[in-house]
């Protein structure tokens, strides 16, 4: 009897797991849909991040079928598939769900510069754009070497740059950063070397000492590191962690007495669950803005008026946040390129390859961001076949203990330090996988 | 001198993170003596217990329960899910699994690891839960010797007093007590300790239940480190090379290994991870590890094992 229930368990466990946590779209799928996938994490070392940004990005898809019925008559359908923040479980969600929908999927978002980097090589064989916002290869701005990368509004490279721009205004000006020493902690991961050649840059540039230390992941050691910082005793110190990494750093550097108003995180390593963990520890602890701060703003009032009030909608709990708020930028970008290579090609079910035009042409005014209720949280942006990152503002919030204030102006990264580097890592990436460059003024 | 200093004040640190690790691997080691079953659910077991303190405390907390009175009924509710996951963990699975090949068990223990972080999550939440129960900050000492002093955090000088407690304590119960002495002859042999009248399954549910209740220990000391969440389940794998070090069977055994482990760690992150690019204390560990494996197979500590064949 016990070896039947075993078995019955085992195997009602076996289907459980094979299904991951998802959210079904249906057997049957209508011909006037539009397929978005979602690559998730919900549950996993990272989930406390990953959470609150898979709530937002489903919330606005929801928002757009509740509110509009759709873009121009065309329903989204919406799919989940939890990654963990795991690439190969990324790259089987990407061949699960690409091919989903009459058309196909519009464009994924795997929130995981490592998943990034497997489906860059993946994405030109199967013509469906990758939106990694504020993420990924820092050189896939180039649109003419990495046509289906869209690293819309910031690069690392980009978060680098502001952050360095930050420090020399806390120390008075450029040259004041000659001679000073600035410690990059980063988890140690494609995700975070990939600031590291821009810090070297700007060190060579400026003239202070540039030091790089990894964090293996998850992260939850980091008592080393942090005795050496103690020793080394930095100016400052750069942060690019991710879920538990940044909470552990932020309370290694309260136990070694290292001034956490030194600390600037990446944008990634800026949001609630990085600093509630770490309590009155984390006071005082600065990082970057991809432009957006977390609270309320036009948008919300709709996503409470359309989904919550109606008892709709999935992030009630994690709305306004920082990445709830990120989650939201994410698909109204998505949906506005899709509304965007409607003009062109009709308000229809599209191909991955439509919707890359339709990113690539993406041009979001001041008075179009109002509209959409996202005024205050995202300034103009613009994509072009050359420039699939379109922006280059940030911004540095800073935890009060409590909750985060916007402590400083927008900050535009150094074009004429970055582009040569994009220029750069582009050729060699272009000639290590035989690309030949599109020629963008042939572009439609 | 600031050389010196440095260094001291990295092994301090190792040695009490050690010791830390040694507060998950006294679960393997306890159950690894009661059943010969090496369990890979320790880790899951320590975030279970974490989650279940932590949440119930937080709802008493919010409800105006007093915080002595919150932490002392958090930590029964927790003891008491440990208890049921002890039971179910005998019945359904151990249970119908007696006199198979250890490694059998062992793949059954992987997959109550699996089945413990997915309950446990979906049950209890998957966000990161802040527990303060012991000092985080720092002592700073012989500032006179050393220019900044030698740092030595608070929360693993608690965390090494536990662990000794917890040996102590455990070398009475293996040494002195009728269950204790049944637990290592079951450990010998299933079928033999049941032929001499020891009742395995009673046995078993006991073991299971002291390794949770070393797990509820050790998610105090975890999670008021990192928080309680997810990625307390990954001290499973800083454990493994500590039960190598001082092998499988010792409980003194498991502490002098995390003393190894988390010395050798940190000194070679500090002063050899620079030179070779960093981020090498997860795999040192395995390196000092498979070392101690070369020289004495069942560890510094362990029993050696002849077999006639």
């Amino acid at each position: 009897m016990l070896r039947k229930t075993l078995a019955v368990a085992t195997a009602v466990s076996a289907v459980f797991s094979g299904a991951g946590i998802l959210m079904s779209a249906g057997p049957a799928m209508a011909q006037n849909e539009q397929f978005i996938p979602g690559l998730v994490y919900r549950t996993g070392p990272y989930a406390p991040n990953g959470i609150p940004f898979a709530d937002g990005v489903s919330d606005y898809v929801s928002l757009i079928n509740e509110r509009d019925g759709g873009i121009n008559g065309v329903k989204l359908i919406f799919e989940e598939c939890e990654t963990g923040y795991a690439t190969d479980k990324g790259v089987e969600c990407y061949e699960r769900l690409k091919g989903n929908g009459p058309t196909g999927a519009a464009y994924f978002s795997p929130l995981s510069t490592g998943i990034t980097f497997a489906l860059t090589e993946k994405v030109p064989g199967d013509k469906i754009p990758l939106l990694t916002l504020g993420y990924g290869r820092s050189e896939s701005r180039n649109g003419a070497v990495f046509p289906w990368n869209f690293i819309a509004v910031g690069s690392y490279w980009t978060a680098a740059d502001v952050a360095i721009q930050h420090v020399a205004k806390e120390l008075g000006g450029f040259d004041k950063l000659k001679g000073k020493k600035i410690s990059l902690v980063y988890h140690d991961s494609p995700y975070g070397k990939e600031p590291i050649a821009a810090l070297e840059a700007r060190a060579k540039l400026n003239g202070f000492t540039f030091k790089a230390i990894p964090v293996t992941h998850p992260g939850v050691e980091q008592k080393s590191q942090w005795l050496g910082i103690r020793q080394d005793r930095p100016d400052y110190v750069l942060l690019w962690g991710w879920g538990v990494m940044n909470s552990t750093a932020i309370k290694e550097a309260a136990a070694v007495a290292y001034p956490r108003d030194k600390i600037i995180g990446v944008w990634w390593s800026g949001a609630e669950p990085d600093v509630i963990p770490a309590g009155d520890q984390a006071t005082g602890y600065k990082a970057l803005l991809l432009q957006h701060p977390a609270g309320e703003f036009g948008v919300h009032a709709d996503v409470k008026k359309s989904l919550f009030d109606k008892g709709k909608g999935v992030g009630k709990a994690t709305v306004a946040t920082v990445l709830y708020n990120r989650g939201l930028i994410n698909s109204m970008l998505g949906v506005e390129a899709i509304r965007t290579a409607q003009k062109k090609y009709g308000n229809k079910p599209l191909t991955g390859e439509q919707v890359r035009w339709g990113f690539e042409n993406l041009d979001l005014s001041e008075a179009r961001l109002k509209e959409l209720g996202f005024e205050g949280m995202l300034k103009p942006i613009k994509l072009t076949c050359t420039d699939h990152q379109g922006a280059d503002l940030a911004r540095v919030h800073q935890w009060d203990g409590k909750a985060w204030k916007v402590i400083s102006d927008f900050y535009t990264a150094d074009r004429s330090v970055l582009d040569p580097m994009v220029a750069e890592h582009s050729a060699k990436y272009a000639a290590e996988k035989k690309i030949t460059p599109r020629d963008c003024s042939k572009e439609g | 001198m600031v050389v010196f200093g440095q260094f001291l004040e990295v092994l301090i640190g190792g040695l009490l993170a050690g010791v830390l690790y040694s507060l998950v691997a006294l679960g393997f080691v306890l159950i690894f003596k009661a059943s010969g079953v090496f369990n890979f659910a320790q880790g899951a077991m320590v975030l279970v217990a974490g989650l279940a303190l932590v949440r119930s405390l937080d709802f008493m907390v919010a409800r105006g329960v007093p915080t002595w009175a919150a932490i002392v009924l958090g930590l029964l509710f927790a003891a008491t899910v440990m208890a049921i996951t002890a039971a179910l963990v005998q019945r359904l699975v151990l249970g119908p699994l007696v006199n198979q090949d250890g490694l059998s068990l062992f793949m059954a223990t992987i997959g109550i690891t699996f089945i413990l972080e997915g309950a446990g999550q979906m049950i209890f939440g998957s966000d990161v839960y802040p527990l303060s129960l012991f000092p985080t900050d720092a002592w700073f000492m012989f500032e006179n010797a050393f220019p900044g002093g030698i740092l030595v955090n608070k929360l693993d000088v608690w965390g090494g007093l536990i662990a000794g407690a917890l040996v102590a304590g455990l070398a009475v119960f293996f040494q002195r007590t009728k269950t204790g002495r049944a637990l290592r002859a079951v450990a010998d042999d299933h079928a033999a300790a049941e032929s001499v009248g020891i009742p395995i399954t009673w046995i078993w549910f006991v073991v299971w239940l002291v390794a949770g209740l070393v797990a509820l220990v050790a998610a105090t000391v975890w999670g008021t480190k990192l928080g309680v969440q997810f990625s307390i389940t990954f001290l499973a794998l800083k454990a493994l090379p500590v039960l190598i070090i001082g092998g499988f069977t010792s409980v003194p055994g498991a502490i002098v290994g995390g003393l190894i482990v988390g010395a050798g760690e940190k000194l070679a992150e500090a002063f050899l991870g620079q030179h070779i690019g960093g981020g090498i204390e997860y795999w040192f560990a395995y390196v000092l590890a498979l070392a101690v494996l070369l020289v004495r197979p069942q560890g510094l500590f362990g029993e050696r094992l002849i077999e006639r064949i």
